[in-house]
């Protein structure tokens, strides 16, 4: 045979296509999400402030974190709910509704308190900054126990509906928990509840440093686990056939994948469906190869981050909702409908 | 390649679950080049037995041997090079390629991270070959047929180059005319020197094959060529006086009524 091996399968200018339609969105959602604010300033301002040709400490110290955060965060849930929804093969397994959000702000919550008490921190955004590590790994315990409870609750994860009942219920109570480490310190009720609706308004440069840390580590860990998650659409048993030593396999990228839910969390609180609707647009759109699909899931996230965060601070200007309250809001009747959908075919 | 270290061979396997005795003592051999059909009624043993033999279930007593060493002595990426399974129902995931389902079948070769080269697209190729799917290689599962489902599966456990097949129903979504192709099929995998084993239901399909073994609450009951095992008296037994046999071609014929 002359011809050349058939190894990409047709999709891949498609691909490369969405992609790239992704990181102009990207581009465009820095420019609006940097002008926009009390002070509103022009694309043309916005460009020589990021190009660092006109010192502007509203972009640099304000403005500029909290995009790159927004898409940080959005870039770790939108990448943890498609490695979730293939290791579980169930389409509807993202970090919030599997419960594993709520247990991150659990454990980030207990952290704070035990460092000394909220004291004036919540407020001032400052408290992450003094313990961005600690954070996060009080995030990821919590986040790691929430994710056995729920699997433990649901017996596995191939029944979808039973999976989401047993994260919504394992989720509530880890809100309610929360809430209650938070009532104990009643100055910061406000500031500390802003923070479980899913917050950026908390986010600086170190937030920004610490959910980019962990995204860079987990990109290629989760990007690697690609192929056995195309393998897993076939089935357990299918893919295990194949030579995939699949229970270690799981426990490894549900380690990665939670420590990564933990580190968003951390700095942002509990965001939704983030994770559940980039990556079902994305296979709607590029097809289920999780080799594209994971990075893109990460893209499409941040994507939908950044806008919902620029919807949050325009809706009621000059004050702003609290994020993941519009991604509830606009995630929530998506979420309806593939659980309909899904309903049909079982 | 004959002999007694070529092939895949079931000995005095047992199985309990949950305290039951699914398998008792089965014994099997299965050489390379043979088609090896597995009949039974419902809840026989039949798909347990077969995951046995894949190597996803391990015996409570006895041994499963491929070409002469123990199953569980293999790697799980050499035994899935050797040993290819298709499972009788999916999950289909509908939003992969024909393409991208059948490369997956490359994965024991290729370990997690191996790249894919051009051994890997020659063997895709042939697989699509084989199954009559080349066609339609770039179209999504999901539009599929359930017949032209199936030939997917096979190409995608064919891709892996596997010595030994093991198809637990796979002409359960087959019409007449698709099941006779299937058959012709295995003539053609099995004149390659691969070793098919087939869960079935129905023993008109069974009687092509070279042998047939004839599995009853989790035991062998009969083994031998078609016409030693389709037989009224053995089938009249576990499926009731209304099972008749006769003899179209030289082979047995099963009728009800």
């Amino acid at each position: 045979m002359v011809r050349a091996p058939a190894l990409p399968s047709g999709r891949l200018p498609l691909r490369l296509g969405v992609m790239a339609a992704m990181l102009g969105l990207l581009a465009l959602g820095l420019v609006l999400g940097v002008g926009f604010g009390a002070v509103a300033l022009g694309p043309a301002e916005v460009l020589r402030a990021l190009a660092g040709l006109e010192a502007n400490p509203i972009v640099t110290e304000l403005r500029l974190p909290r995009v790159l955060g927004a898409m940080l965060v959005g870039a770790a849930l939108g990448l943890s709910g498609a490695a979730f929804q293939g290791l579980f093969r169930n389409p509807l397994a993202d970090p919030y509704l599997m419960g594993s959000a709520a247990g991150a702000a659990f454990g980030v919550t207990l952290a704070v308190s035990l460092a000394g008490g909220m004291s004036g921190a919540f407020a001032q955004g400052a408290v992450f900054e003094a313990l961005p590590v600690s954070a996060t790994l009080f995030g990821f315990l919590g986040a790691l126990l929430a994710v056995a409870v729920t699997l433990l609750l649901s017996g596995g994860a191939s029944r979808t509906h039973d999976l989401i009942l047993a994260g919504v219920v394992v989720g509530s109570v880890l809100v309610s928990l929360t809430s209650y480490l938070m009532l104990m310190d009643a100055d910061r009720v406000r500031a500390v509840f802003a923070y479980t609706l899913g917050n950026l308004a908390f986010l600086g440069w170190a937030g920004v440093r610490s959910v980019g840390f962990y995204l860079l580590l987990a990109l290629p860990l989760v990007w690697a686990f690609g192929r056995t998650l195309n393998a897993l659409s076939l089935g357990e048993e299918t893919a295990r056939s194949l030579g995939l030593p699949l229970p270690r396999l799981k426990l490894a990228l549900i380690a990665v994948v939670t420590l990564l839910t933990a580190a968003a969390v951390a700095q942002a609180g509990i965001i939704g469906f983030v994770g559940l609707v980039a990556p079902h647009i994305l296979r709607r759109l590029m097809g289920g190869d999780y080799r594209y699909l994971l990075p893109a899931s990460a893209l499409g996230g941040a994507v939908l981050m950044v806008y919902a965060d620029l919807l949050a601070r325009v809706l009621i200007a000059p004050a702003e909702l609290p994020v993941g309250m519009v991604t509830t809001l606009l995630g929530g009747p998506f979420f309806l409908y593939l659980l309909w959908r899904e309903r049909g075919r079982a | 390649m004959a002999g007694p270290e070529a092939g895949l061979r079931a000995e005095g396997v047992s199985l309990a679950y949950r305290g039951r005795r699914v398998l008792e003592r089965v014994s099997l051999e299965l050489p390379r080049g043979a088609w090896l059909a597995l009949l039974g009624p419902n809840g026989a043993g039949k798909s347990t037995l077969l995951r046995l033999l894949a190597g996803l279930l391990g015996p409570s007593e006895g041994r499963v041997l491929l070409e002469g060493r123990p199953l569980a002595g293999w790697s799980p990426w050499a035994r899935g090079q050797r040993l290819a399974l298709v499972p009788q129902n999916g999950p289909y995931p509908e939003e992969l390629t024909v393409e991208e389902v059948v490369r997956l079948g490359r994965t024991p070769h290729l370990g997690l991270l191996g790249r894919e080269g051009r051994a890997d697209a020659e063997a895709v190729d042939w697989a699509l070959a084989q199954t009559h799917t080349a066609e339609f290689r770039r179209r999504l599962l999901g539009t599929l047929s359930g017949g032209e489902r199936q030939r997917v599966m096979l190409a995608r456990a064919l891709a892996s180059r596997p010595h030994y097949l093991l198809l637990d129903e796979p002409t359960a979504h087959l019409d007449l005319h698709h099941q006779a192709e299937f058959v012709g099929l295995l003539a053609g995998l099995r004149a390659q020197g691969i070793g098919v084993l087939t869960v079935l239901h129905d023993p008109n399909l069974a009687r092509q094959a070279d042998r047939v073994a004839f599995l009853a609450e989790g035991r062998v009951v009969a083994e031998g060529p078609p016409e030693a095992v389709i037989r009224e008296d053995l089938l009249a037994r576990v499926y009731g006086p209304m099972v008749r046999v006769r003899e179209v071609d030289g082979r047995p014929v099963v009728l009800l009524g």
